[in-house]
């Protein structure tokens, strides 16, 4: 294709990413070093038929004009990343002289917004990355195994929690666990405590939460391993039974290899959308409980005064952990396309 | 082709019978209690005392003389007013996918018949973008906005989700056109066409395959898209998802649950109804990053 005509096709989808994804990130970065002015105090001396006294008032004026002439704030280098609610270098300094051993310390850095929202984060990526593979790899041999017509239908309603909404799906869920819901009566029945209740308690809304990732991913991987199942070579499984493979080893050495490299695509995948958990903390409201950093920005943006600085330099930091997260990708995309 | 050899013991046919089993309850049966739910009252859907209420609908013939009430539903659409973020959610996913597809289509040809090296760096940039969470773009927009006086409507948030979709159209799409030979189009331009109308007359007919697929794709996108369309629509704007996100805000009052319910319910229908008949087009979608990548 000429460079010409490559250059017209390309144009607009170019332009819309240019505009509204570079930038914005540019933009993003440049707010996460300013802070919005101070005001401009001046002091006034008032004298009265008792003597003078000085007080301090707001310069409205001052202010308005500083605010005009750099509406970008005031320069802050990195000051906000170091601030308490983002990398907080001072307090984890203090904690760490403080604490006592290495699990007081990670307990006190939970305490500390960002490092709560990253630990909820990069908990929740490690726990329902491989839980999703693992239930995604079973329903598909499963549904596999089922009759043929079974089959359509079983996908149909397979499909159904990662297609839906995340939000409305976290929600679906979040009603039945409630203590006055299905489920969540079921829970008191089990444990055998009438006051149980997932709301209340850190530990049970963090498996809620999980147990809803897995939920909504599972379906996809099991939509691509059965994918996978279905091209996995017939004559090759035929020549492992003629030597004597048992189905075990049959599954071990043929189907397995097969679906190796459709593993690495399901968690790479998975990886990026977990880290960026959001939607079931508003559904299950579990904000007191568990925040993640998509959250975070999400607060700081949406509360009643919008701290963008702060959101900012959070998006910044979240986009570096994506970066980190993502580098196998980049990785494996050079190579796989790269070459060709 | 069903050997002997290949028949499984019996145990493990039950152990893979349970799972199935096990499985659909978890999938669907949440879907169907809330769909069942959504006509009662709220002290049946969730009841303290006794959990067969919601089956029974006990305290909805108590209150409203039968077993079932569609209350939620006229409270959410009619005095909500859930009519208008369904509006909203219609322009929205109308204009997105449509929009998202003229660009995708255009981009993706162009990368896919590319043999240049810089057509892969363009899609390994898209990756990266795609890779963005998009709510961390958010702060980067929200200042603009506010100084062009954007903020608000439906048009800037179309065409941020146009944004927001590109890199994943163009990846899709371009896997897709590496799927129809190159010999058509070029046949037409050794015949005359220039490249634009090789694209028009000989690519345009045969790409609706992937462009439905893509589109679907999409349209799950903008319509599902939580993150943006709360921070950049105002209240009058809002779509269908912000919209029960903010019957959440006043659930205290008694009923708004059963607004939330029933408008959750009326969301999902349309994805039900998008999966019954597109089944197979998800299924290719979602395996087409697999597959080729």
């Amino acid at each position: 294709m000429k460079h010409s005509a490559f250059f017209w096709f390309v144009l607009p989808s170019a332009i819309a990413m240019l505009l509204f994804i570079f930038f914005p990130i540019v933009s993003v970065v440049i707010q996460s070093v300013h802070v919005a002015h101070e005001q401009v105090i001046v002091e006034v001396e008032n004298c009265g038929p008792f003597g003078c006294t000085t007080a301090t008032a707001i310069d409205q004026e001052a202010t308005a004009a500083l605010r005009a002439e750099q509406p970008l704030g005031r320069f802050a280098g990195l000051e906000i990343y170091k601030d308490r609610n983002h990398l907080a270098v001072t307090q984890v300094g203090q904690l760490w002289d403080q604490s006592t051993g290495i699990g007081d310390f990670i307990g006190k850095l939970m305490n500390l917004p960002f490092y709560k929202a990253l630990g909820f984060t990069l908990t929740y990526t490690f726990v329902v990355t491989p839980l999703t593979i693992l239930f995604g790899f079973v329903i598909a041999v499963a549904v596999n195994s089922a009759a043929r017509v079974l089959r359509g239908p079983l996908i149909f309603f397979s499909l159904l929690p990662n297609i839906v909404t995340p939000l409305i799906g976290g929600l679906i869920l979040f009603w039945m666990v409630d203590a006055r819901g299905v489920i969540g009566t079921a829970l008191r029945w089990l444990a055998d405590d009438p006051s149980l209740s997932v709301k209340a308690d850190t530990g049970l809304m963090w498996i809620m939460l999980m147990v809803y990732g897995v939920w909504h991913s599972a379906p996809f991987a099991f939509i691509v391993y059965y994918a996978g199942l279905q091209t996995v070579n017939t004559d090759t499984l035929e020549a492992a039974r003629i030597d004597g493979a048992s189905r075990w080893q049959q599954i071990r050495h043929v189907v397995i290899p097969h679906l190796l490299p459709l593993t690495t695509f399901i968690a790479l995948i998975q990886l990026m959308d977990n880290f960026r958990v959001f939607e079931p903390i508003i559904s299950f409201n579990a904000s007191a409980h568990a925040t993640s950093l998509s959250w975070a920005i999400y607060n700081d943006l949406g509360g009643e005064t919008q701290q963008l600085t702060s959101a900012a330099a959070t998006s910044v930091l979240t986009v570096i952990g994506v970066a980190i997260l993502l580098s196998p990708v980049l990785v494996r995309t050079y190579r796989s396309y790269g070459k060709a | 082709m069903a050997s002997k050899a290949q028949q499984r013991p019996l145990a493990l046919q039950i152990v893979l019978l349970i799972t199935l089993v096990v499985w659909m309850a978890a999938a669907a049966f949440p879907f169907f209690w809330t769909l069942w739910g959504s006509f009662k009252v709220e002290a049946d859907f969730f009841s303290l005392a006794d959990w067969t209420n919601a089956l029974t609908g006990r305290m909805t013939s108590m209150e409203t003389g039968e077993a079932f009430t569609a209350q939620g539903y006229y409270g959410a659409w009619i005095q909500e007013e859930f009519w208008r973020a369904t509006l909203n959610s219609v322009l929205v996913c109308l204009f997105v996918v449509t929009i998202s597809l003229t660009l995708g289509t255009l981009g993706g040809y162009a990368l896919a018949r590319s043999t240049y090296r810089y057509a892969f760096w363009f899609l390994l940039i898209a990756l990266i973008f795609r890779a963005m969470p998009p709510i961390t773009l958010v702060s980067g927009y929200l200042p603009v906005f506010f100084e062009w006086n954007v903020w608000g409507y439906l048009p800037t948030a179309i065409i941020v989700l146009v944004a927001i979709n590109q890199p994943f159209t163009l990846w899709m799409l371009h896997s897709f056109f590496k799927n129809i030979p190159q010999d058509l189009d070029e046949s037409a331009m050794v015949d005359g066409c220039t490249r634009f109308q090789a694209f028009r007359h000989v690519i345009i007919p045969v790409m609706w395959p992937g462009v439905i697929t893509t589109g679907l794709f999409s349209f799950l996108l903008a319509y599902n898209d939580f993150a943006v369309t709360a921070m950049i629509l105002d209240k009058q704007n809002q779509t269908m998802v912000p919209k029960i996100a903010s019957f959440l805000g006043t659930t205290q009052t008694k009923g708004n649950v059963m607004f939330a319910v029933a408008a959750v319910v009326s969301t999902t229908a349309p994805l039900f109804l998008l999966i019954m008949f597109f089944q197979r087009q998800i299924v290719s979608g979602l395996t087409a990053g697999a597959v080729k990548g």
